[in-house]
């Protein structure tokens, strides 16, 4: 199939940015994103033009470096699919697909597709680690955990802090991504005992880093590539106000 | 957003329960108005329990009108760089328009419903009159009803997502589906009980 691109091109953070039209030939529905964006540069590259830089790592779906926004949607409108994961097969031959970079503040793009995400890293420094040495993973009879509670610490820890909620929110929070954190760790014995102070240290990180305000649209989760629930927010928000009592 | 969210909502019940007095008769009614003007008097000053009420109220609406101005100014900070393709919504995109332009629906009503029926001054019957007939007279034309059934229904879809999403921010939803059904359900029983007066007016059952 032949496609029709409208990618945004930024050549370094202080330059100015705009949308570009390209023709992708040949598109096999067997392709992922990346893979067409791929056929895409290697026509650049040969035609001496600058390819379109896009983060990517592992395109199996579990490193979280991959995201765009495809057709105003985070990671494209297949649901819990990261953009490595997003096959061609779900376009059409004729197709005009729209590619931009993540937008927030906090995520400033580094060029065209790449934006730099460290305001997560800094929000799990702020708190997103057990400061007791646990040491190597115990054995599983060790400390007994509830059922419940390692199935939210897990259902949590699925999360690959791809940003996708960030890029998804209409205020640009990063709420979905933050609480995903704080449950995975608070509800495990190991990372209980910091758990309302992490809640509050990590909190306070998201909004100095000008992340937006939660007012629950449910747009993060939506778009999520993991399906973490914003029940990972409710237990955020509660762990907040018991660390701020 | 969300304490301020629910001492209105609190409120709404009890004018809700207030108006359903009208069904009981005018004398009732005006009893009822004036019961609230009276309550616990001599032991609280004549007034006393309804100018408490109002300056919670009043406090309330402003922070809760503040906080959501700034909820609006965060997030215009957070994304600088507006997306070229129109943000296709994943969740039903009601949240945010409801919300957003509800809220000012709601307060201009808000506005007019005051003077019309608080103050009189909108009113064909004048501030001098009494509630029951101040009641009767501003719903007897069909573009106030109309208007108030407007607003009336932005507060009920507002209210479906506000309640929830209260119980949200305060931490309390945690797998607790069962939460969104009662916001819903308290949404339209507020939102039925609202409707029910002027509709009782429009077809005739109340004079
Ligand atoms: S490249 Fe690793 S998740 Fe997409």
């Amino acid at each position: 199939m032949n496609l029709t691109l409208k990618i945004w091109r930024q050549h370094s953070p202080d330059e100015p940015g705009q949308m570009v039209k390209y023709h992708v030939k040949d598109v096999s529905p067997d392709m992922s994103f990346l893979e067409m964006l791929d056929v895409l540069n290697e026509g650049l590259i040969l035609a001496g033009d600058d390819p379109v830089a896009f983060d990517h790592d592992c395109r199996e779906g579990i490193c979280g470096m991959c995201g765009m926004v495809i057709n105003g949607v985070a990671h494209g409108e297949q649901k819990a699919t990261t953009t490595c994961q997003l096959h061609m097969r779900h376009f059409k031959d004729g197709d005009v697909v729209t590619i931009e970079p993540w937008r927030a503040a906090p995520f400033p793009v580094i060029k065209d597709l790449v934006v730099d995400r460290s305001a997560f890293d800094r929000i799990i420094q702020a708190g997103g680690f057990v400061s007791v040495p646990a040491g190597a993973a115990p054995d599983a009879h060790a400390v007994p955990v509830p059922k419940g509670d390692a199935d939210d610490a897990f259902d949590a820890a699925t999360c690959i802090g791809c940003g996708a909620c960030v890029a998804a929110c209409p205020n640009g929070s990063a709420s979905l991504f933050t609480g995903a954190k704080i449950t995975h760790l608070g509800s495990l014995p190991q990372g209980r005992p910091e758990r309302a102070s992490r809640a509050k240290t990590m909190v306070e990180q998201m909004d100095l880093e000008g992340f937006g305000g939660c007012t629950n649209t449910g747009e993060c989760t939506a778009v999520c590539p993991k399906g973490i629930s914003l029940d990972v927010i409710a237990r955020m928000n509660a762990d907040f106000l018991k660390a701020s009592r | 957003m969300a304490v301020t969210g629910a001492i209105l909502v609190l409120f709404l019940v009890g004018h809700m329960v207030g108006n359903l007095k009208t069904f009981a008769g005018p004398e009732a009614f005006n009893g009822y108005a004036l019961w609230l003007r009276e309550v616990g008097y001599p032991l609280v000053p004549k007034r006393g329990l309804l100018t408490l009420v109002e300056v919670v109220l009043v406090a309330a609406v402003v922070l809760h009108i503040w906080s959501a101005v700034a909820l609006y100014r965060r997030a215009a900070a957070a994304r600088p760089v507006r997306y070229a393709t129109r943000r296709r919504s994943q969740a039903g995109g009601y949240v945010v328009h409801i919300m957003r332009w509800g809220g000012v629906t709601i307060a201009l009503f808000v506005v007019y419903h005051l003077l019309d029926l608080t103050f009189g001054v909108a009113n064909p019957a004048g501030g001098a009159a009494t509630p029951y007939t101040r009641m009767i007279e501003g719903f007897s034309r069909w573009y106030v009803t109309l208007f108030y059934a407007v607003a009336v229904i932005m507060v009920g879809l507002h209210l479906r997502h506000g309640l929830w999403s209260a119980f949200q921010t305060l931490g309390l939803a945690r797998g607790r589906q069962g939460l969104r059904v009662f916001a819903a359900l308290l949404s339209a029983v507020l939102v039925l009980g609202f409707l029910s007066v002027p509709f009782a007016i429009m077809i005739g059952v109340v004079k």
